[in-house]
This record gives structure tokens, sequence and C-alpha cells, in this order.
């Protein structure tokens, strides 16, 4: 029998989407924004139901956030073997990204985390407000690189 | 003054007035079940309209963290979002430091990490289990479930040194062999539960009440399970079957004989007695490991070669311990991510790991099972009655500070 992840990156690669296999059980797929909605009806026509993780990570130097989805399957016994990283990158000056919402319900979690943590927007997620943090909590946003912790204490030195 | 009181009241003070209710309530966020959550519901009569989980109050920027601290300096912080369930929050964080370091793991500390692993499977269904008793105002259970639980506990203490927030994992192995006496605690506790079980069955399972609070209540789907992503117990009591210990085996669990047990029901007693089932399963492969582990080191020679002689001396031959080595103080991994999931008590805890090749995590990203409940709780009690609130919320074994992390 061919290997799940073969048969995914066959699959991908008829439809010209560039994939990144990783190992037997990951594979990435680097996307434009533009795409990213497109790229993910594929991914779930292919079989992968369900959004595990919604990832935002900040790269300050370069000006940009890069927001990753990790989808794979619950129905299928052997897609369930393989996650796929759904990358796409935002621009600091434009920080929206297509909610995945209309596809996969799941992200719903993560999307909203990532907004408040990150400040990315998800257009079309119904619900882009805070979820961990409190109400006022406006304008910071503690996941990017640019938010130092504060520590305090007895012990601690005065900040310089 | 009787014919008073007919004037003030008709019907002699009979009737009440039966006024449309609808309106809005707080549930928590002191402490409704298993920690700080506040659900807001907008009810209609008894019937819940809306609910909105707002969860957040006992946040511990486990992420924001993750990328200020040492590698090593992160396992007990990890652990503390389920501290009750210690062992797996610390195994998948270390899987994915050793996918970035590429680490192997000696066999023998495989077998230890499952071991380890189901008694705390064990002890985190039994304390879920006293929560849903006590939230459907069954106290026996309650009392039963953490009563039951100390047995686990006791022997992850004989263990690991400590009773719950273990750090027992650490890169390249564990910290410290099987004993003789963990060997007899362990056959004991074996034993015990089992026929705690049956008890469990007489006094919970099959109690009337019970069944009325759960039965019929809170039914997810199959497609709704999937679609909302749900995990664990709580997907396979709809009838998914899915668990990370057979998708993508880790530890030894490729090696152990045992069985997925999944309920089409989608209700919250299929929730419960996959919990149930699923402690009947650990105890199995409880009792294969003590038969079948294989001698050998705990830790990955990479890492053994590198703890000085005399302290060897000490530590490992006298008390089968392993000392941590140097290279642990601050280690840079190499550039690189990793994806790492296992199968946590309340279900599938995925880890994402980004490495920029210093001595902190670029990013660290921790997606809970509870974390994934929150949805699916939101999405349940849409249409539900008040009462079945409560059991709703603890037939899904939600636990905040796993949640919020």
């Amino acid at each position: 029998m061919q290997k799940p992840i073969d048969v995914l990156s066959q699959a991908l690669q008829s439809k010209k989407i560039p994939v990144k296999v990783e190992s037997e059980g990951r594979a990435s797929i680097e996307v434009e924004k533009k795409d990213l909605v497109q790229v993910a009806k594929v991914l779930k026509d292919l079989g992968f139901d369900h959004v595990k993780a919604v990832t935002g990570i900040d790269y300050p130097d370069q000006g940009r956030i890069q927001v990753v989805y990790h989808v794979s399957s619950y129905s299928d016994v052997n897609l369930a073997k393989v996650i796929v990283a759904l990358k796409t990158w935002t621009n600091y000056k434009e920080l929206e990204v297509p909610s995945l919402m209309e596809v996969w319900k799941s992200a719903w979690t993560g999307e909203r985390e990532t907004y408040e943590m990150l400040g990315v927007r998800f257009s079309g997620n119904p619900d882009m407000k805070r979820l961990f943090l409190p109400e006022d909590f406006e304008g910071v946003y503690p996941l990017r690189k640019s938010y130092k912790i504060k520590t305090e204490g007895l012990f601690v030195d005065r900040p310089s | 003054m009787t014919d008073q009181a007919e004037e003030l009241m008709k019907s002699g003070g009979m009737e009440i007035d039966v006024i449309p209710v609808s309106g809005e309530l707080n549930v928590g966020p002191q402490h409704p079940g298993s920690g700080h959550l506040r659900i807001y519901v907008r009810l209609n009569g008894d019937i819940i309209e809306e609910a909105q989980v707002e969860p957040g109050y006992v946040h511990r920027a486990v992420e924001k963290l993750g990328e200020n601290r040492n590698y090593i300096h992160l396992i007990p912080l990890v652990e503390r979002p389920a501290i009750l369930d210690s062992i797996h929050m610390n195994l998948g964080y270390i899987m994915a430091v050793e996918k970035i370091l590429g680490v192997d793991v000696p066999d023998r500390a495989q077998y230890l990490r499952s071991f380890a692993a189901e008694i705390s499977r064990i002890a985190s269904h039994l304390y879920g289990m006293g929560i849903l008793a006590i939230f459907i105002g069954h106290s026996t259970g309650f009392m039963w479930g953490f009563g039951d639980r100390e047995v686990w506990v006791q022997i992850l203490e004989a263990l690991t040194g400590a009773r719950i927030t273990n750090s027992y994992v650490i890169p390249g192995g564990v910290r410290r062999d099987l004993t003789p006496t963990i060997v007899e605690m362990t056959r004991k506790a074996v034993t015990y539960m089992r026929r705690k079980i049956k008890d469990w069955e007489n006094i919970f399972l099959n109690n009337p009440n019970v069944k009325a609070r759960l039965q019929d209540v809170g039914i997810m789907t199959r497609e709704q399970a999937i679609e909302w992503g749900a995990v664990g117990p709580n997907l396979r009591g709809s009838g998914v079957y899915y668990d990370v210990r057979k998708v993508e085996p880790y530890a030894a669990y490729s090696r152990l004989d045992f069985e997925i047990p999944v309920y089409k029901e989608g209700d919250g007693y299929a929730r419960t007695l996959v919990r149930f089932e699923e402690i009947q399963q650990s105890l199995n492969i409880l009792e294969q490991i003590i038969r079948d582990i294989p001698e050998g080191q705990i830790l990955s020679d990479r890492f053994f070669k590198q703890i000085p002689p005399t302290r060897l001396k000490k530590w490992w031959e006298g008390q089968r311990r392993v000392v941590m080595p140097g290279y642990y103080a601050s280690f840079r991994p190499p550039k690189g991510e990793a994806v790492t999931r296992v199968e946590a008590g309340r279900g599938e805890l995925l880890y994402y790991v980004v490495s920029d090749g210093s001595a902190k995590p670029y990013r660290l990203r921790m997606i809970t099972p509870s974390y994934r409940s929150i949805y699916v709780m939101q999405n349940l009690l849409k249409g539900v009655r008040y009462a079945d609130l409560v059991s709703i919320y603890g037939s899904l074994d939600y636990f905040p500070p796993e949640a919020d992390r």
C-alpha cells in the first residue's frame, strides 16, 4: 500500500500546490495569503477535516508575522497519521489574514487567540475579540517579540 | 383575617404568576467545578439560548515565558497547566525537544515513559470522574475518585519523588529507574483498582440518578465532533476511532497490546464509559510493562557519558537515578521545528516548538486537550436546559488551567 504522505504529496502536486515533505507524518505548505482559503479547501476535499492548532510567530526583523495552521484528519485513519502545516505570512502594515472558519470550524479558538496575542485579524471570523486576556488589553500584544516581560519583586534589580 | 388574605391574594395564596423569564446569568468565574472559568449564559426560561465560554482566569502565559527560559527550565513550567496529568505535559514537550536535538531514547526509558503516562492517565480519569460526580450531586463518587487517585499518585511519588508535577521525563530518557518496591506497589494497585471498578459500576455507572443526568444529555454527533475538533474520550464517545497512541505510537506503545474503547452514542454517559474502559485498558498496559520491560539504560548514551564517574557511582549505581549532565544547563539545539502529539489523559496534546539555534525556544506552542474543548463546550451548551450545563461541563472533563495555559 502507498504511504499516506506519498498519496498526499502526489495529490497536491497534481494541483500545482508546492508541498514540502518533512517526514512520514509531517508536511508543510507555504502559500500566499490570497491563496490560503483555496488551498485549505483542497486539503479539506482530500480528507483533512480539523485544525489542531493555529499559531502566530512574530518575526520583527522581517516586519511580518507567520500564521501556521496545523491540520489533520479524524475520519480517515490513514490521513490521521499526517499533520500538515499550512503556513502563510502577513505584513506588519496589513495584519489581516482570511479566516479559515468557513473551511474548518475548529480554527475558531486558535484564530481568536492569535488575534489577541499577536494582533492578526482574521477576516471572516465572527468572534474577533479577546478570549484569554482581559477586555481592557487594548492594543497590547503579548506574544509579539517587542513585548518584554516585566519582573518585579524585592530582589529584582531596577530596570536600567 | 381570612377575608383580608383572600382579598390580597387571589385563590388564598395558592396561585403563582408565571412570568416568562429571559435573562443573562454568569456561571463562575469562582470555581464552578475544576478551576476558574466564566460561562456567560443567555436564558429563555430554563433553555440556554446562547453560551459564551470565557476562559483566561488562570492564564499562566506559558507560551510567552517559554520564549524567555532555557529549554530545560521549561520542564516545570509546561507541567503547571495540568498538574494532575503532568507526565503527559512533560512528555510531549520533551519529545519535541528530542526531535529537534535528534536524540534516541533507550528502550527501557521508553517503557518507563509509558508506565508513568498510564498511571497519570488513570489518575487524571479518576480526578475527572470525581469532578463529574460532584457536579451532578453524587458526593460518594467525588470522594472515591479522589481516594482511588491517591493510590496512583503514591506510585508516582515512589517512582519520581513527587506526587504531582513530577518532571520525570528529561531529554534522552527519564530520571529514575523502576525498583522492586514500585513493581510490587503497581501489582497491588492494579488488583485494588479492578476490584474498585466493580464498586464504581454498582454505585456510579449503574446508578439510575447518574444515568438520568448523563444519558441523552449533551449529545455530540460524530460529524459535530469532527467539525468542532473534539479530542480524547469526548471524541471517542462520539464514535471516532482516534487515539494518538495508535495513530502515531510514541514511547513503548507500538509494543504494547491494548484497545481503544469507542462509543457511538455521543452523550455524557458514553464519554464517561469511555473513561472507565480506558482505565481498564491502562491497567492491562501497566501489567504488560512490569512483565516485559527490558533491562538497560534509562538515559541516552550521548548524555549518560557526560555524567562524572563519582556522581554516577553515587546516584546511578547506588540509587538507580541519573543526575542531570552539565550539557542540560543551557544547550543550544540546531535550527528547526518540531510538531509532536501525545494522547494525554483528556485527549490529544500538541506541541509546536520552533528553534532559532539559541538556548531558548523561538516559539513554543502548546495546544492542550481542554483548550480544544472550549469550542466544543460552547457549541454543546446551545439549546440545552440550564440544569444540564453542569452535567455537560463535567462530562467533557474540561479543566480550566489546562485550557488557559
